[in-house]
């Protein structure tokens, strides 16, 4: 693709909802040996290179992220 | 928010408050008031169906429990039980298919632990609108996705269910969820804080956010609406976490170190505790400080009303409190002392000693009870103008035949249940796909059969008599595999209760369904009533989805539909009265929801049920199936396909099947009481023994790769399975986001 942008879109959980993969490494990590750690939350990270940005609001809402659940931010990198 | 817009959107009525001030002798504060609503809701406190339920019988010679508690319980044999209940999460679902149907198995399941039972086996009864919508097709999707994510991970096999579309759940898909589990029968736990004053109430599960708290705006003034975009209220399951809480749950009742125990559900600790305590006859004290919390900044009154998923409640004797908190923390599970029984038999909440709410915990068990006023629906009359003779008769049969099988309401289901896990733990004997699932108690000969039954459209188009069939299908579908039918539990979904023509349908399938239940023997241990399903478009077919257990003496003679071997004798037993009224033939081939569908002869129902039944169970029989939806054609289609063997009418069969009858009533008609079975011809003389008085015929021989009733179907078995294994994902559903 010709002169593509690179978007970098963030989705993670929202808050105040329960996030069993987060909870799962928080009480992984001390069972490692590393103390200390508060609060764990894990999301993704979704990299595209589109012809024009925009449709990445319409692409977040409809398929990258799922908003009754999670939150989404996305910028164009390059 | 003045009080009447409080307590509005909480969902109480003016009545209803009134009710609670003369109640309380004074005027609640926000925590007691979300309370009521919760527990004078339709789904804890019975308000609008509550004189309905009491005409079901919930006795029986096998029931150990009824009604009342976490989930029904029956005796199975050598001292083994089940418990088991349904319940719908219809409107989660809805907002958020794949969570809200997780944590309406998750649910579930915490039910049967409540009575110290381990999950066995996980069943879903599921309605969505039409596939060619993509919101539908995201729906479906996702909830069963959401059902495998959740079933397949804590490791409780998924044995059946059914689902079918029809426009009349588009925008209210329903989710009901069953489970079964198994128990001695002697320790059976009651959610009973019986034990009194100086026990302590320990919460133990994950720990508590700030999940499905509807009142999160109201008190929280300083949240913009900005903010309030950003915070889910969605509850999210946590099957590993669920896991855990089995595990722990059934290690606390095997070591004797719970007085009682009960899950959380709606409105979180406050109502889990006030039930505890109405049920028990005692007061509770809850520190809402001493809950374990997942984030910070929680008021006291979102503490006890937090809906957060995988915790239970349990009272505990205070000299094994410390053995039990050591046991959850091998469980890698949260748990603490959050409050004690106490003789006031109120329920109260305290924040690090200053008390924040005050009910009498019978007040909230006593919710109001409202008789609907019922009205016979006008559509009734114009639905039941119905002229067979007026249908074009279709020229090509085989080709009708495997439309029908093609649709959506009748090809095979294996995309659907491919994607649970269903033979984990071992014990399943016969998997989705037969007419009911079996599975075996391990160490015994024992066994049971689960199946989950109802046809929304039969209700619709004649309430009672669909109530009265639902039971019946059910009933037959055990009988078919060789399982002695003994309870049920159902799960109610109708619409709005305040309307007198919607009460109508729910009052009369609650009577057909009474019905049935007497004839038949099987009383109604558990189960769910769902209000309310409603859309712009109107209310929901009426949808009282019955879920039937029955039990094996000898779980090794079971039957299925397959046919077994070539040259088997294909019998058909019981009455034969089709009707193409209320039929799938009438709605896929002919494009009408019309007609009054026959009534259920229920005695002769029981009768033929019965003898099939036996037949399995005294090895005559290992091949039976009932004919249900779709017809005689549609059952046998499915009893050739599934065991990879055709079928031969005989010749002289067809004009008596016929008999003044058009082509497709006789192969396409409805009615229950009537089977297939199949026996080789060395049984044919003990079949014919057996069957005594009731009507048979042998209508043909299994053989070769055609399914052939001379003059009317010639088709390859191969071209009906091709019609029949339709996938149910094939077209996309790209809506909403779930890269996750």
């Amino acid at each position: 693709m010709k002169n593509a942008l690179k978007v970098r879109v963030l989705v993670r959980p929202k808050r105040g909802i329960l996030d069993p993969q987060g909870e799962a490494v928080k009480r992984a990590l001390p069972a490692l040996g590393f103390s200390g750690v508060g609060a764990v939350h894990i999301g993704r990270l979704i990299e595209l290179e589109v012809e024009s940005a925009d449709e990445v609001e319409g692409m977040c809402r409809r398929l990258l992220a799922n908003p009754t659940t999670e939150e989404y931010e996305w910028e164009v990198v390059s | 928010m003045n009080i009447q817009e409080t307590y509005t959107s909480l969902g109480l009525s003016d009545f209803e408050y009134d009710r609670i001030l003369e109640l309380m002798g004074r005027p609640p504060n926000y925590l007691e008031l979300s309370l009521f609503s919760v527990m004078w809701s339709e789904h804890c406190g019975y308000k609008n169906s509550r004189p309905l339920l009491r005409r079901f019988p919930n006795t029986g010679p096998r029931v150990l429990q009824g009604p009342g508690e976490n989930a029904g319980v029956i005796e199975v044999g050598e001292g083994w039980a089940l418990a088991f209940k349904m319940e719908s999460h219809n409107h989660p679902s809805a907002v958020e298919p794949y969570e809200g149907a997780a944590t309406g198995v998750g649910g579930i399941i915490r039910d049967v632990i409540a009575m110290g039972a381990r999950p066995v086996a996980l069943l879903n009864a599921l309605r969505f609108g039409p596939l060619d919508d993509e919101r539908n097709r995201y729906l479906f999707r996702e909830v069963v996705r959401g059902i495998g994510g959740y079933g397949n991970a804590i490791g409780v096999p998924t044995v059946g269910g059914e689902v079918e579309f029809s426009p009349a759940y588009s925008g209210n898909p329903l989710v009901n969820a069953m489970c079964v589990g198994l128990i001695r029968a002697d320790e059976v736990v009651r959610a009973k804080a019986e034990a009194g004053e100086g026990n302590l109430v320990v919460l133990f599960g994950a720990k508590t956010g700030r999940d499905g708290i509807h009142g999160a705006t109201f008190a929280s003034d300083e949240l913009t609406e900005e903010s309030e975009a950003k915070r889910s209220n969605v509850q999210v399951g946590d099957p590993f976490a669920g896991k855990m809480l089995i595990e722990c749950s059934l290690r606390l009742l095997e070591r004797n170190l719970l007085v009682a125990l009960q899950d959380l559900g709606a409105a979180g600790i406050a109502s889990s505790a006030s039930e505890m305590a109405a049920r028990g006859g005692v007061g509770i004290e809850l520190d809402a400080e001493k809950v374990p919390l997942r984030e910070e900044g929680m008021e006291a009154w979102e503490v006890v009303i937090s809906e957060s998923q995988e915790r239970m409640l349990a009272v505990v004797e205070p000299e094994k409190a410390d053995e039990v908190l050591k046991v959850c923390e091998r469980y890698e599970l949260d748990a603490a002392v959050v409050g004690r029984v106490t003789s006031h038999g109120e329920l109260r909440v305290f924040d690090n000693g200053e008390p924040i709410g005050s009910v009498p915990a019978e007040a909230l068990a006593d919710a109001p009870v409202y008789e609907r006023e019922v009205r016979r629906p006008a559509y009734l009359d114009g639905a039941h103008r119905f002229d067979p003779d007026a249908l074009p008769e279709p020229d090509d049969y085989n080709e009708v035949l495997l439309r029908m099988l093609a649709h959506p309401n009748l090809c095979s289901r294996a995309s659907v249940y491919e994607q649970y896990d269903s033979e984990v733990g071992s014990d399943t004997v016969v998997r989705p796909g037969a007419d009911a699932a079996v599975l075996r108690i391990k160490g015994t000969k024992l066994g049971f059969a689960v199946t989950a039954d109802v046809s929304g459209r039969h209700c619709y188009l004649d309430p009672r008599g669909g109530g009265a069939a639902a039971v019946a299908e059910a009933y037959r579908n055990l009988s078919c595999v060789g399982a002695e039918p003994v309870a049920l539990t159902d799960c109610l979904n109708f619409g709005s209760p305040e309307k007198p023509d919607g009460y109508y349908g729910l009052s009369e399938c609650v009577d057909g369904m009474a019905e049935a239940c007497e004839v038949l023997g099987t009383p109604v241990v558990s189960g769910n009533v769902s209000l309310f399903n409603e859309t712009e478009r109107g209310a929901i077919y009426p949808t009282p989805a019955v879920g039937m257990v029955g039990v094996f003496e000898d779980v090794s003679r079971h039957a299925t539909p397959g046919f077994k071997r070539e040259g088997d004798m294909v019998v058909h037993l019981g009455d034969y009265r089709p009707t193409l009224a209320g039929s799938d033939y009438l709605e896929i081939v002919h494009g009408k929801v019309a007609g009054k569908p026959e009534q259920p002869r229920l005695p002769r129902e029981k009768e033929y049920a019965d003898l099939v039944k036996s037949l399995v169970a005294e090895g005559i029989v290992d091949t039976a199936h009932d004919v249900s939806g779709g017809g005689l054609a549609v059952a046998l289609a499915e009893m050739s396909i599934t065991g990879g063997i055709g079928m031969t009418f005989d010749r002289v069969e067809v004009e008596p099947m016929l008999s003044g009858r058009r082509g497709d009533q006789a192969l396409f008609g409805e009615c229950g009481g009537h089977f297939v079975v199949a026996v080789p011809e060395e049984r044919w003389d003990a079949l014919q023994e057996a069957l005594g008085g009731v009507p048979y015929d042998q209508i043909g021989r299994t053989g070769g790769d055609r399914l052939d009733v001379p003059g009317l179907l010639d088709v390859a078995v191969d071209d009906l399975r091709a019609a029949h294994e339709r996938d149910l994902f094939e077209q996309h559903a790209p809506e909403g986001g779930h890269l996750g």
